[in-house]
């Protein structure tokens, strides 16, 4: 918790949750993109459709699940179906948002979550996909959710794990990707951003309470492009703090 | 076909159709026969050293721990996994020195909980290879393509990516769009290993909640052994046909372990047991508590009912059904 009254965690949920509107569709990934969802389902997005790779559809969770899979997750679930159904509805145009974390991106939003070093033989050794790099491929809108530094924000990934725009404009197209899709916005601790429509590279929309551009510039290792205007965000208010601690009373996300 | 790009990682478990139809033919009864045995015979009669795996359920929840603890009793070794969000089974797998290779989707973490240490230690030192890598859809639809007897199955998802390249998929033209398309090779784990709420002695299952991919797992895999809440009597599955999702004639052995996914989630049964999992992640930052923890959990004892009392009995499991009632908090009371 910061003097400002509000911790990064809790920043970050609330940007998340922001930037859902009602009446879509979301794949849900776990940790933060989960209690950001739980929070748009109780604040502006109540008819948000939730969808967990496990099979979970329509869920109204109630207290935040340790996993996708587990009970927390199908809570009051229209269905609990399977993988197979989700994610082929999900490939089939049904999911609007998917909804991702990362240990790193670049200015394409493209994400690494396997490797660190050489693949055969790894510095660092992380999870792999998961089902990430279905979801980056088959939903129409990919958002991302990470804290933000040099080491997060790089020139070049070592492992692409999970497909954003690749290596520009019309790249997911020619790999064979479904057409129309891919990263929509990338939420840090930093500022809100989207994408250029032409170079397809990471561009910065808003910026959080406090924070300048040259912050922002200076935790990343490429160019983020800066439009004339950026507004600030609106910090957490007390009403989305206290969700989000009847969500997560136990602080399995927040206390992060 | 012209084959336009082409995954380097290694093909585990693809066999011919036809090649596969035989064994079936010779291997698979269809009648309906008792399969009831004590887990520690379907390990030694089922699971072999240099095996390909592959666990049901979904991270934490609906494993079977209680065949995972037996592989490690018995130290099977050379075994492949099928790491389909694989998170304390394989762990434990790699701690007590079952695995060798490893197809990944998701490994080496334990969701929210972090990263795992003994995973990760042993993938960084060399001692278990990532031979391929693949994402969950992945493994879901290599396993769909087995169960329904054909060598691949087009997908949209993959391509592009270091994921791709990876793995053991390939990219050709799909012959009514022009589009590209991701050929998704067919995934025959030798073994499948599931946790399912009840079954009757021949092998009929029923799952509460989430399948997750367990329906096409148990049609792909050649040997299917399931651990299961209770055994319940062949009129109550017929009483309710429509829960089923394991017929008989794709399992080989019915093991009656209540709590057997212990210490995993068990939908509307039990949730997994945190405190228990920390113990687990705290004790693997070395090698010397890894080893007190297989000591103390599984060598130390007999079998899963030793298991059980060691962690705290049926005490501990109502703690636990309270906690996935939403009774109680996930940390216990000093939370």
């Amino acid at each position: 918790m910061s003097e400002s009254g509000y911790s990064q965690t809790e920043l970050l949920a609330c940007s998340g949750a922001r930037v859902l509107e009602d009446g879509r569709s979301i794949f849900v990934g776990t940790g933060l993109p989960m209690i950001a969802t739980m929070l748009a389902q109780r604040m502006q997005a109540p008819n948000l459709l939730l969808i967990f790779e496990a099979g979970a559809i329509g869920s109204q969770v109630k207290l935040l699940p340790v996993s996708v899979a587990d009970s927390r997750a199908s809570h009051r679930a229209v269905a609990a179906s399977s993988m197979h159904d989700v994610f082929s509805f999900c490939q089939n145009g049904y999911i609007d948002y998917g909804f991702l974390g990362a240990a790193a991106i670049d200015a394409y939003g493209n994400i690494n979550t396997t490797v660190f070093g050489d693949w055969a033989r790894p510095k660092v050794r992380l999870p792999g996909s998961g089902g990430a790099n279905d979801i980056g491929s088959l939903c129409w809108q990919t958002i991302l959710i990470l804290r933000q530094d040099k080491k997060r924000f790089v020139e070049r990934l070592p492992f692409i794990t999970t497909a954003g725009y690749l290596h520009g404009p019309g790249a997911r197209e020619a790999a064979g990707l479904p057409k129309g899709c891919g990263p929509y916005r990338v939420i840090t601790q930093l500022g809100v951003y989207g994408f250029d429509e032409e170079t397809k590279r990471l561009k910065l929309l808003a910026r959080h309470p406090g924070v300048t551009v040259e912050e922002i510039q200076a935790n990343s290792e490429f160019e983020i492009l800066v439009p004339a205007h950026v507004p600030e965000t609106q910090p957490p208010t007390p009403e989305e703090q206290r969700i989000l601690r009847e969500i997560d009373p136990t602080g399995l996300v927040l206390r992060k | 076909m012209e084959i336009l790009a082409e995954g380097m990682g290694e093909c585990l478990g693809w066999h011919d159709p036809d090649e596969h139809r035989l064994w079936v033919r010779e291997n698979k009864p269809r009648s309906m026969v008792d399969k009831q045995m004590s887990v520690r015979e379907a390990v030694e009669r089922f699971v072999q050293d240099g095996n390909l795996i592959a666990v049901g359920g979904f991270g934490h929840v609906r494993v079977s721990m209680a065949i995972i603890y037996e592989i490690i009793r018995q130290k099977r070794r050379n075994l492949a996994i099928a790491a389909k969000t694989a998170v304390h089974d394989i762990d434990l797998l790699i701690a007590g020195g079952c695995i060798s290779k490893v197809e990944c989707a998701y490994a080496f973490g334990h969701e929210l909980r972090g990263l795992s240490p003994a995973g990760r230690r042993a993938v960084e030192s060399g001692t278990v290879r990532v031979v391929a890598e693949t994402s969950n859809a992945g493994f879901q639809w290599r396993f769909l393509a087995a169960a329904m007897g054909i060598p691949f199955i087009p997908a949209r998802t993959l391509m592009g990516t270091d994921t791709f390249a990876k793995s053991a998929a390939k990219v050709a033209r799909d012959p009514w769009s022009g589009n590209l398309v991701c050929l998704l090779p067919a995934l025959y784990p030798d073994v499948a290993i599931i946790h399912v709420h009840r079954s009757d002695r021949f092998g009929n299952c029923q799952v509460d909640g989430s399948i997750v991919e367990d329906f096409e797992l148990a049609r792909a895999a050649r040997r299917v052994l399931v651990t299961t809440e209770e055994i319940v009597d062949n009129e109550v599955i017929r009483n309710e046909p429509h829960r089923t999702v394991i017929p008989f004639l794709f399992v080989d052995a019915v093991c009656e372990v209540p709590y057997g996914a212990h210490p995993a989630c068990m939908p509307y049964k039990y949730f997994s047991d945190e405190p228990h999992i920390k113990e687990w992640l705290t004790l693997t930052n070395t090698e010397t508590g890894t080893q007190e923890y297989l000591d103390r959990y599984v060598f130390g004892v007999k079998d899963f009912e030793e298991y059980l009392k060691r962690v705290g009995g049926v005490r501990r499991m109502k703690e636990l059904k309270r906690v996935e009632d939403m009774q109680a908090p996930i940390w216990g009371e000093e939370e």
